[in-house]
């Protein structure tokens, strides 16, 4: 699995970080999206599709 | 001139005898008419969208505006809407929504407001010591809705805010009595103008003497770099006060009910309070207390699920009827507060516009669910439930008062 994510798009609404924040973090200025694993481990995938899926701003793509 | 609508007005009466349930009409508009035109309180027109992958669609696609001056923005029959003055980010489309909302997203980020969980349990266990006070000094019954729901998210505004202790009175008399619906409509509006007045002193408090909010963060950020102006900032203050004060307080109340109303859920989350976040989500859904909106003004011809939906012409959204599409949510109109995708929901809309305060609502309930099961096991409605008057008539859904006791 392979994590981008596309910062302009984020409205810093925080789902990513309540599913898998092990993964997602979010900028202390201002809440937006940081990546904190963009390979991550095999049992954080459900949990990072998940955040794909809640997402407001479809500001996370995931690739196989 | 307006033509008079042939079309049925929104839905907003809940079946007979189900005050939790949304409009009947919306499971059959699901099936039969997804996309539909319903008539305006004016005479005018907009579609209404009653299912969740249509909803999603269009709250997340910014050709669907939020600017209110936007041709064919169904502004009639919205409250507060009409009003076209500072009338802050959530009725604008990016890049400026975007540039004003970057402003204020830090304090609402998930760890801020994590940090802040402390104070809003001390804030609610106070307000819990005064209804158990009141109850000791011979109180038949207590309003659940006066003594918690209002006073809750009032105080937690006020810390964000950066309102003074001393003011903290003042500050939650004026905002209860927006929020009143038995003052005459003139003691409202004074009221709104004598909030309006606080804030502007507040703010002008803030630009002599900065302190640890947003208010003062604000003013040296972004007012001190041209950025914004002294009203942009009292109309900040204005817009987080109006957007997390109703709702928040709503959710409160229909949450405590619900709790009463379902003895065995309260305490399967007595005894496992890890059970709490997921509730709070499946709660948000089940009630889904938006009921007039969000609504956008299509700036293209869009095709959405099949129907075109024209440039200039309005779209209402149906929040509740989402959060029961079967298509999505199993079982929808039971209340299980183990569904495993409760939190797919869109109580706090969807797209660039979703709800800026909810990591601070979804503390606030938690918090207040998890104290009032623990600190008041044994209460109940003081009155037969049918008597409790529910709020068909205002945008935000609950109860206007909620006599308990214990
Ligand atoms: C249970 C409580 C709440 C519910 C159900 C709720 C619901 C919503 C919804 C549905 C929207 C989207 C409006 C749209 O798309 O046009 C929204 C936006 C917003 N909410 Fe909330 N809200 C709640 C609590 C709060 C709180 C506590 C705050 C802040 C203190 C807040 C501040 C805002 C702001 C500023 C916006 C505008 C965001 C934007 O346009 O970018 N809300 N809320
Ligand atoms: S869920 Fe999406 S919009 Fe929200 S913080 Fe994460 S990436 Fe940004």
């Amino acid at each position: 699995m392979n994590i981008t994510l596309d910062e302009d798009k984020c409205c810093a609404a925080g789902q990513c970080v309540l599913v898998a924040p092990e993964v997602f973090d979010q900028r202390d200025e201002d809440g937006i999206v940081v990546l904190l694993d963009a390979q991550p481990p095999a049992e954080q995938h459900a949990a990072v599709h998940e955040a794909a899926a809640i997402c407001p701003a479809a500001a996370i793509q995931v690739h196989a | 001139m307006t033509v008079t609508s042939p079309h049925a007005p929104l839905p907003v009466e809940p079946p007979t005898g189900c005050p939790f349930d949304p409009p009947a009409e919306f499971g059959r508009m699901r099936i039969e008419e997804p996309i539909k035109k319903i008539s305006l309180p004016d005479g005018t027109w907009a579609w209404l969208v009653t299912r969740y992958a249509d909803i999603r669609a269009i709250l997340g696609d910014t050709r669907f505006s939020s600017d209110t001056t936007t041709p064919g923005y169904p502004l009639s029959g919205m409250t507060g809407g009409a009003n076209q003055q500072n009338r802050g980010f959530i009725r604008m489309d990016p890049p400026e929504h975007t540039r004003l909302r970057r402003m204020v997203t830090r304090e609402f980020m998930v760890k801020k407001v994590e940090a802040l969980r402390p104070e809003i349990q001390r804030i609610t266990d106070e307000l819990c010591d005064a209804m158990q006070s009141a109850k000791l000094n011979g109180a038949e019954s207590v309003d659940l809705v006066e003594a918690l729901a209002l006073p809750v998210p009032s105080l937690v505004i006020s810390l964000l805010l950066g309102v003074p202790y001393e003011d903290h009175a003042l500050f939650q008399g004026l905002t209860g009595k927006l929020l009143s619906r038995t003052i005459a409509k003139e003691e409202a509006d004074a009221a709104r103008s004598e909030l309006r007045d606080y804030l502007d002193r507040l703010v002008t408090a803030k630009e002599a003497n900065p302190g640890d909010d947003i208010l003062s963060r604000l003013i040296v950020e972004q007012q001190h770099a041209g950025e914004i102006t002294h009203d942009d900032v009292i109309g900040f203050a204005a817009l987080l006060l109006v957007a997390g004060h109703e709702t928040t307080a709503n959710m409160i109340g229909l949450t405590a009910l619900s709790m009463m109303g379902e003895p065995k859920t309260a305490q399967q989350l007595r005894e496992d309070p890890s059970l709490i976040r997921g509730a709070v989500e499946e709660l948000l859904r089940f009630h889904s207390i938006i009921r007039n909106g969000p609504r956008r003004a299509a700036t293209a011809d869009i095709e959405i699920g099949g129907q075109l939906i024209r440039a200039g012409e309005g779209v209402v959204v149906a929040v509740p009827s989402a959060n029961r599409d079967p298509e999505i949510f199993e079982n929808p109109d039971a209340l299980d507060v183990c569904r495993p995708n409760a939190q797919h929901h869109v109580a706090f809309g969807y797209g660039i516009h979703q709800c800026l305060g909810q990591a601070l609502a979804r503390v606030e309930l938690q918090v207040v669910l998890a104290t009032l099961l623990r600190r008041f096991p044994t209460m109940r409605p003081a009155v037969p439930i049918e008597t409790i008057p529910f709020r068909t008539d205002m945008a935000i859904y609950g109860c206007h008062e909620l006599p308990v006791t214990w």
